[in-house]
C-alpha cells in the first residue's frame, strides 16, 4: 500500500544560531568526553591475549553431560534433533548396554554439524534429561568442515573440558523427568 | 427411519446394529477409546468411552442419572447420546428439550478425566524413550481429556520389563494400561491364546506361561494394537521416532492375499509395516511374514545397479552405455527368430509393468512368447483362528496364502489378452538352451524360489536378461543382470487371488541406479514421454475393460473388479 501524502511529516533541520555556527561549544563538548575517557578505567579488553568473562547463559559449543557414573546422560529421544531448527542433529538410538540398569535407550552416535547450527539453544530447552548443554566455548575454529562435525566423544570431551576448567558448570534441574537427569550421589 | 442423537445430532442409523462408539462415530464425534477394537469381542474394560445417555419421547428428553460404556450399550430409535465434548458441538444444532437442571456433557466429561487420571497413576512418563510416543492414544486423550497433573503421592508400580515375552516381541510391563486388546486377539483372532493376564487389582500384568511364548504368525498384530507403547516390535525398537515417518497406503507384496499395509518411511529408507484396515480385502491384520518380511529392500547382497559380465565377474555398467547394447541384442534376436524369444513376466510385477512389458515385445514381433513367470507356492493355506489342537477353526478370520506372489491373478490376465493363453514357466525350461533370447521379469524377494523354479543344470539361452533383487542361479548365467524394483518402491496395481484389485502409490524411491520396469519397458518399445502408471493405465483401459474404472482410480482407494478372464 502506498504511502498517503497526509502521513507524511517533514522535518527540517534546526537553524543554527551564531553560537552553533562557531563551532567552538561542540568542539569543547567533544573535548570533554575525550579527556573524561582519559581518567576512567580502560573497557577496552585485550582479546586475545586477555580472554573475556562470558556470562553462564552465553550460547556457545554444545556438550553432553556425563551423569555420576561418567556415561552420557543422553537417553536418545530425539527432542533436540524435532526442534533444532536448522536440522544439525543426527542422532542414530541404541538399545543401551545390559549393565545399564536405569535405562532402556541410549544414543550410539550423536553428532552435531558445528557449522549448520545457529546456536539458538532450542536443544538444551528441549532436552527432557538436561544432557545437552551450550557452553561459554565461543573461539570455535577449524581447518576443515570434516572437523566442525561434533560426534559423541568430541561432545563428551566439551563437557570434561568445561567443567574441569569450571567455566560452565552443571545446570541440572536436578531428576524432573527421569532417572537419568537424577543429581549425582552427595552433590 | 431410526434416529439417534448425539450431542443433540441427529443420525440415521437404518437397520444397522451399532454402540455409541460407531454411533458417534456416524456422527462425526470422537468417543475415546482403548479397549474397544471393532475387530474384537468387547469387555467395557477401561471405561475411557464412558458417555451419558436418554431417550427422547413426546418431544422431552429423559437421561438416566449415570454413565455408560459406550462399547458396550447398543444404541436404539430415539436414543440420546451425551459425550464429554457436548461444548464443542456445532452451535447451530438446534438444542433437544433437556431437563433445566441437567448440564450436558458434565458428567461424561469427568469420568473421561478421572478415567485417564485413573490408567496413569502407574504409567511411568517416559514418553521421550518411548517408541509410541507421537502416536500413542494415552498421550493423545490424556492431552484432549485429562489433566495435567498428577495428584498421586505414592510410589509407582514399575514391574520389570518382559523381553522374552516373544523373539520379535517386548513388553514394557509399566507402560500397559490392561486395555486387555492383546489377550483378546491371542484368543480371537490367532487362536493360540498365548497371552493372558496375571495377577489381580494392582498387580495385574500382561504375561505367557512359562516356556510358552508370543510364537504364532500373526503376533506382529498385537502390536499395532496396543494404544499404548507396552508392546513394541524389536524389528523397530529405538530405530526412529515415528513423527519422522511419512505413510504411504501399500499393498503388501508378501502373498497372494494382497493385505492392505501402511509403510512407514523415512529418507526413502522402508522402516516398519502396519496393517491398514480394509474390510473389503483382509480385515484389520496382517500376518508377521509381511509385516517384517521388507528386509530383502535393504538387503546388502539386493542388485542395486545393472550388472555385464565380465572375464568370469559380475562389473557395474552405466546404462547408458548398457542401453544401446541391450536393445541391439534383443533387437537382433526379434528379428532374426522371434518364435524362440521369450519374455518370461513374474508374478511380483505390477499390472501396468507386465502390460507394458509385454506389449512393448509383442509390438517388435506377435511371435514372441510371454510367459508367466515361476509361481512360488510355499505349503498350504494357513487360516486362523486355531483351535488348542492347533486345526484352523471355521469360520476363519484371517488366511496366510501358500502362493507367495502378490498378482498372479492380473500377470494372467494381461498375458491373456496380450496373447490369448497362459504359458506356465515350466512349459518353457524344457527348450531352454534352444532359444535365441530370454527376458526374465522377476522381482522375486527369496532367491531361492527362482533356484527352485529353474533346476540346475540348465543350459541357458544364447541371450540371457535377468531382472532381480538377487544373483540367483538364473542369473548367473545371464549376460545382462539389471536391479528390479520393490513393490515399496513404484506405483502400481496388484490383483489379488480373488480377483480383488488394488492400486498403491510409492512409499520409497528404489535404489538411483536403479531403473523401473515400467521405464525399461518404455526404452525397449522405442516409446517416448514419461513413463508413468497413468500413461499405462489409458493404454490398459483400453486392451482391458476390466482395467477401465483403474484410469480413473485414485491411489490407494482399493475397489472390487472380477475378472472376466480368469
Amino acid at each position: 500500500m502506498p504511502i498517503a501524502e497526509k502521513d507524511v511529516v517533514w522535518l527540517q533541520e534546526p537553524k543554527l544560531g551564531l553560537l552553533g555556527q562557531l563551532y567552538l561549544p561542540a568542539i569543547a563538548d567533544g573535548l570533554r568526553t575525550t579527556v573524561g575517557h582519559m581518567f576512567k578505567p580502560t573497557l577496552t579488553e585485550q582479546y586475545p591475549e586477555q580472554e573475556p568473562k562470558l556470562p553462564g547463559n552465553y550460547r556457545g559449543v554444545h556438550r553432553l553431560n556425563r551423569d555420576h557414573e561418567g556415561r552420557t546422560k543422553c537417553v536418545a529421544c530425539y527432542m533436540c534433533a524435532t526442534a533444532c531448527p536448522a536440522h544439525c542433529i543426527d542422532i542414530v538410538a541404541a538399545p543401551a548396554p545390559a549393565t545399564w540398569k536405569d535405562r532402556e535407550k541410549y544414543p550410539e552416535t550423536f553428532v552435531i554439524d558445528e557449522l549448520r547450527c545457529i546456536y539458538c539453544g532450542m536443544c538444551e530447552e528441549a532436552c527432557p534429561v538436561d544432557a545437552i548443554e551450550l557452553t561459554t566455548l565461543y573461539d570455535l575454529t577449524g581447518l576443515s568442515r570434516e572437523q566442525m562435525i561434533f560426534d559423541k566423544e568430541k561432545l563428551l570431551s566439551v563437557f570434561d573440558v568445561t567443567t574441569k576448567a569450571g567455566t560452565d558448570p552443571v545446570r541440572t534441574r536436578a531428576g524432573a523427568l527421569g532417572p537419568a537427569s537424577e543429581p549425582p550421589p552427595g552433590a | 427411519m431410526p434416529t439417534v442423537y448425539v450431542n443433540d445430532k441427529p443420525v440415521e442409523i437404518g437397520s444397522q446394529k451399532l454402540n455409541c462408539v460407531q454411533v458417534a462415530e456416524l456422527a462425526g464425534t470422537l468417543v475415546p477409546h482403548y479397549c474397544y477394537h471393532p475387530g474384537l469381542s468387547v469387555v467395557a474394560s477401561c471405561r475411557m468411552c464412558l458417555v451419558e445417555m436418554g431417550t427422547l419421547k413426546d418431544g422431552k428428553v429423559t437421561m438416566i442419572p449415570k454413565v455408560f460404556p459406550g462399547c458396550q450399550t447398543p444404541v436404539k430409535d430415539g436414543d440420546v447420546i451425551v459425550t464429554g465434548d457436548y461444548e464443542k458441538r456445532d452451535p447451530k444444532t438446534p438444542k433437544l428439550a433437556y431437563d433445566a437442571a441437567y448440564k450436558p456433557g458434565d458428567r461424561a466429561k469427568k469420568s473421561q478425566a478421572d478415567t485417564l487420571e485413573g490408567l496413569l497413576l502407574n504409567h511411568p512418563l517416559d514418553c521421550p524413550v518411548c517408541d509410541k510416543a507421537g502416536e500413542c492414544k494415552l498421550q493423545d486423550y490424556s492431552y484432549q481429556f485429562g489433566r495435567s497433573q498428577s495428584r498421586l503421592v505414592d510410589e509407582k508400580n514399575t514391574p520389570p520389563n518382559k523381553p522374552e515375552l516373544s523373539s520379535k516381541i517386548t513388553l514394557f510391563t509399566d507402560r500397559c494400561i490392561l486395555c486387555t486388546r492383546c489377550v483378546r486377539f491371542t484368543r480371537e483372532i490367532s487362536g493360540t491364546a498365548e497371552l493372558q493376564v496375571v495377577g489381580r487389582g494392582h498387580h495385574e500384568e500382561i504375561d505367557v506361561f512359562p516356556g510358552r511364548p508370543l510364537e504364532n504368525k500373526l503376533s506382529g498384530n498385537v502390536v499395532d494394537l496396543c494404544p499404548v507403547g507396552a508392546l513394541g516390535s524389536k524389528d523397530f525398537l529405538y530405530t526412529q521416532r515415528v513423527w519422522y515417518l511419512k505413510t504411504a497406503d501399500n499393498v503388501c507384496p508378501g502373498c497372494s492375499t494382497g493385505c492392505s499395509i501402511h509403510t512407514d518411511v523415512n529418507k526413502d529408507v522402508v522402516q516398519r509395516i502396519r496393517a491398514r484396515e480394509n474390510l473389503d480385502n483382509q480385515g484389520y491384520w496382517i500376518c508377521d511374514e509381511g509385516r517384517w518380511g521388507y528386509h530383502y529392500v535393504r538387503s546388502p547382497e539386493r542388485v542395486v545397479r545393472p550388472l555385464v559380465k565380465d572375464a568370469g565377474a559380475w562389473k557395474p555398467a552405466a546404462w547408458t552405455d548398457l542401453l544401446p547394447k541391450l536393445k541391439y541384442a534383443i533387437d537382433e534376436a526379434v528379428l532374426m527368430s522371434p518364435k524362440r524369444v521369450v519374455v518370461v513376466l513374474s508374478p511380483f510385477l505390477t499390472v501396468e509393468e507386465a502390460f507394458a512389458t509385454g506389449s512393448a515385445f509383442k509390438k517388435m514381433s506377435p511371435f514372441v512368447r510371454l510367459v508367466l513367470g515361476p509361481v512360488p507356492v510355499v505349503g498350504e493355506d494357513d487360516s486362523y483362528p486355531k483351535d488348542v489342537k492347533g486345526n484352523p477353526v471355521t469360520p476363519a478370520k484371517f488366511t496366510i496364502r501358500a502362493e507367495k506372489c502378490p498378482n498372479r491373478k492380473g500377470v494372467e490376465a494381461v498375458l491373456a489378452k496380450l496373447q490369448g493363453e497362459v504359458i506356465p514357466f515350466s512349459a518353457v525350461l524344457p527348450e531352454f538352451g534352444s532359444l535365441a533370447a530370454v527376458w526374465f521379469a522377476g522381482g522375486y524377494p527369496n532367491a531361492e524360489w527362482v533356484n527352485d523354479a529353474v533346476k540346475a543344470p540348465h543350459s541357458p539361452p544364447a541371450l540371457l536378461v535377468v531382472q532381480d533383487f538377487f544373483l540367483t542361479k538364473l542369473a548367473e548365467a545371464a549376460a545382462f543382470v539389471l536391479p528390479a524394483t520393490a513393490a515399496f518402491e513404484k506405483d502400481g496395481t496388484f490383483v489379488n487371488h480373488a480377483g480383488y484389485v488394488q492400486p498403491f502409490p510409492r512409499a520409497a524411491k528404489p535404489p538411483v541406479e536403479a531403473r523401473g520396469e515400467l521405464q525399461l519397458a518404455f526404452d525397449l518399445g522405442n516409446r517416448k514421454g514419461l513413463a508413468t502408471v497413468a500413461t499405462v493405465r489409458k493404454d490398459l483401459a483400453k486392451a482391458l475393460p476390466e482395467y477401465a474404472a483403474l484410469a480413473e482410480l485414485k491411489p490407494s482407494a482399493g475397489k472390487r473388479m472380477e475378472l472376466a478372464t480368469v
